[in-house]
């Protein structure tokens, strides 16, 4: 599906955090939302998914303005992916999996063969099935965001939205995750840290200063030498890589 | 298809229900039997049957009004408050995602002590108030202070929960200064006593009352059960999931409001089941809220008739505080399933 938004402005009080954004995710794109620490990429992946109201600005799904979609019908379509998700309660694996289908569930509908068919193919997808009945808290960090990831999956969504899903996680995770987001049949929208793994493995990337939009393109259009310095105050040297179009970036001690 | 945990969930819970209503009429029949003066089991249930107009047995009066009129509505009142509260206990601590959280964390009870002060000590109302009225005003005054503090409970669950500690102190504080100018010392026993509970004074209205706000909460919180499931991992995180978070978290707190004020208006505060109880279900039945909360219902019911039991013979022609025993009976139970749940290291 696609994702439009138009003039996006939200913030607190008298600040200001996302202003006057706009851009366009193409129906199975996956999108990086990069730029240094408080440039709103948080807020804006919030206000496109709906969990925050923009001040003023609108976003489209597909067409129609989600503000005019009831919470649980735009639950079917968006899934939310937070950065390391907590909770003290003792649940299973299968349990938190299962909670993606409460959307798709009316108050005291009983556990479908649909629902079943969905939790399942999460957890396949995500190589949990094996670990399905294992309590949630023995997991470690990586176990737990693939399993969140299945959650969203079993939300049976069109689009994706993921906050930072490789934090704390080790290299192999890091990029264990991003290639299956990218390989997923979504339209997935991902803030991201590591300029690098943007670039390997978002088909666009756009880039957030102060709230606005800085640039917007395929990696290799937006990364350059100049936008790294002016936007993440850092020196690098930006060099093609082996595969065309995503470029390998090596900062530099100055 | 692979339905393993969720089959086995529910036998738990099918089991749990099973076991705990037979052990509810038990303890109930037990609780009519057992006082000062002794009614065989035999006597308890023809009086009851004779009540009922199912049989004509031939019972002395004062013993059919000794089981009917006293102390059948009285352990079918412990039943329903601990049914009550254990089931405001689950859905504070799922709410405010807090193990500690129990009824009165958000100032209920002791608004009630206020209310109550005021209608005995100071004679406000000038009788045409009573005690159960003073203490349901003051219960919902607490609850609308809490919620006034905390934006309609949408400032987070610790915002809220401090919103409740602030209400709590500024009411029991209320009620002592109250109590300790009034001079009157009787009084102040009075209201001591009455806070600490007691089943002493109930009867059928009580119960027709209580059975009513009982039956219509439980009602509206199995019906937002799996919305509390959603709530797991915090409040965006349930939007996420499609739960109208706000709508939700107003109307359970309002509901657990008005249970809770209803209860401690009719027997007082007593402690300890809502916060126990929750974990002992959840313990037996698992975290989700479908199978959790009418675990806790039954759990809590049974729990209460049987400390209103040890309350009435733990001690020579008296009657100790209801409160006193929940806690007496019920901690030792908790330590064994604390002791039972530890994290494997």
């Amino acid at each position: 599906m696609k994702v439009v938004a138009e003039n996006l402005v939200w913030g607190v009080r008298n600040k200001t955090i996302v202003s006057d954004v706009s851009l366009n995710v193409a129906q199975g794109e996956t999108l990086g939302l990069i730029g240094p620490n408080g440039s709103g990429k948080s807020s804006l992946l919030r206000l496109l998914s709906g969990l925050k109201r923009p001040g003023s600005g609108r976003v489209e799904i597909d067409g129609s303005d989600i503000a005019g979609i009831p919470r649980k019908a735009l639950s079917r379509q968006v899934a939310f992916v937070q950065q390391s998700a907590a909770t003290d309660t003792n649940v299973t694996v299968r349990d938190v999996v299962r909670l993606g289908r409460t959307p798709h569930r009316s108050a005291l509908a009983g556990w479908s063969e649909a629902d079943e068919t969905a939790v399942a193919t999460a957890l396949e997808r995500v190589d949990m099935t094996s670990r399905k009945a294992q309590a949630w808290q023995t997991l470690s960090g990586g176990e737990r965001q693939r399993v969140h990831i299945a959650r969203a999956l079993a939300q049976d969504p069109q689009v994706m939205f993921l906050d930072e899903p490789t934090n704390h996680l080790d290299i192999h995770h890091q990029i264990e995750i991003l290639r299956m987001v990218r390989d997923l049949d979504l339209t997935s929208i991902i803030a991201l840290h590591d300029l690098n793994l943007a670039a390997m493995f978002c088909d666009r990337i756009v880039v957030l200063q102060e709230g606005a939009v800085r640039a917007t393109g395929t990696p290799d259009v937006v990364l350059t030498q100049s936008l790294l310095r002016d936007v993440f105050r850092v020196a690098a040297d930006v060099s093609p890589s082996s595969d065309a179009g995503r470029p390998h970036i090596r900062f530099k001690v100055t | 298809m692979s339905s393993d945990d969720t089959e086995h969930g529910a036998f738990r819970l099918a089991a749990i229900l099973g076991v705990s209503l037979v052990v509810l009429v038990f303890a109930v029949a037990a609780a009519t039997a057992i006082g000062d003066y002794r009614i065989g089991l035999g006597t308890v249930f023809l009086s009851v049957t004779n009540e009922l107009g199912l049989t004509q047995a031939d019972i002395a009066p004062i013993e059919q009004s000794v089981v009917w009129n006293l102390r059948l509505s009285r352990a079918l009142v412990a039943a329903l408050a601990g049914a009550g509260l254990a089931l405001c206990g689950a859905i504070l601590q799922a709410l405010l995602r807090n193990a500690l959280a129990e009824p009165f964390v958000l100032g209920v009870s002791a608004g009630a002590s206020t209310g109550a002060v005021c209608v005995i000590v100071l004679g406000i109302g000038a009788g045409s108030l009573s005690l159960s009225l003073g203490a349901f005003a003051g219960a919902f005054g607490a609850f609308a202070l809490v919620a006034l503090l905390s934006n309609g409970a949408t400032s987070g669950p610790n915002h809220t929960i401090l919103a409740g500690v602030a209400a709590s102190q500024l009411f029991n504080a209320l009620t002592s200064y109250i109590v300790t100018t009034s001079g009157n010392a009787q009084q102040a026993r009075d209201v001591m006593f009455w806070l600490l509970g007691s089943f002493g004074g109930v009867r059928w209205p009580d119960f027709q009352l209580l059975l009513l706000v009982v039956l219509v909460c439980h009602a509206v919180c199995i019906w937002m059960g799996r919305a509390l499931d959603a709530f797991t991992f915090g409040d965006e995180d349930a939007a996420a999931l499609g739960v109208p978070v706000g709508r939700i978290r107003l109307i359970l707190f309002g509901v657990t409001a008005l249970l809770t004020a209803t209860i401690v208006s009719m027997v007082g505060a007593i402690g300890f089941v809502g916060l126990v109880v929750p974990h002992a279900a959840r313990y037996v039945v698992g975290p989700l809220h479908l199978r959790l909360l009418p675990a806790c219902a039954v759990i809590g019911a049974v729990f209460m008739v049987v400390a209103d039991i040890v309350s009435r013979v733990i001690a020579d022609q008296q009657t100790v505080p209801i409160g006193v025993v929940t806690a007496l009976v019920g901690v030792p139970f908790f330590a064994i399933i604390l002791y039972r749940a530890r994290p494997q290291l």
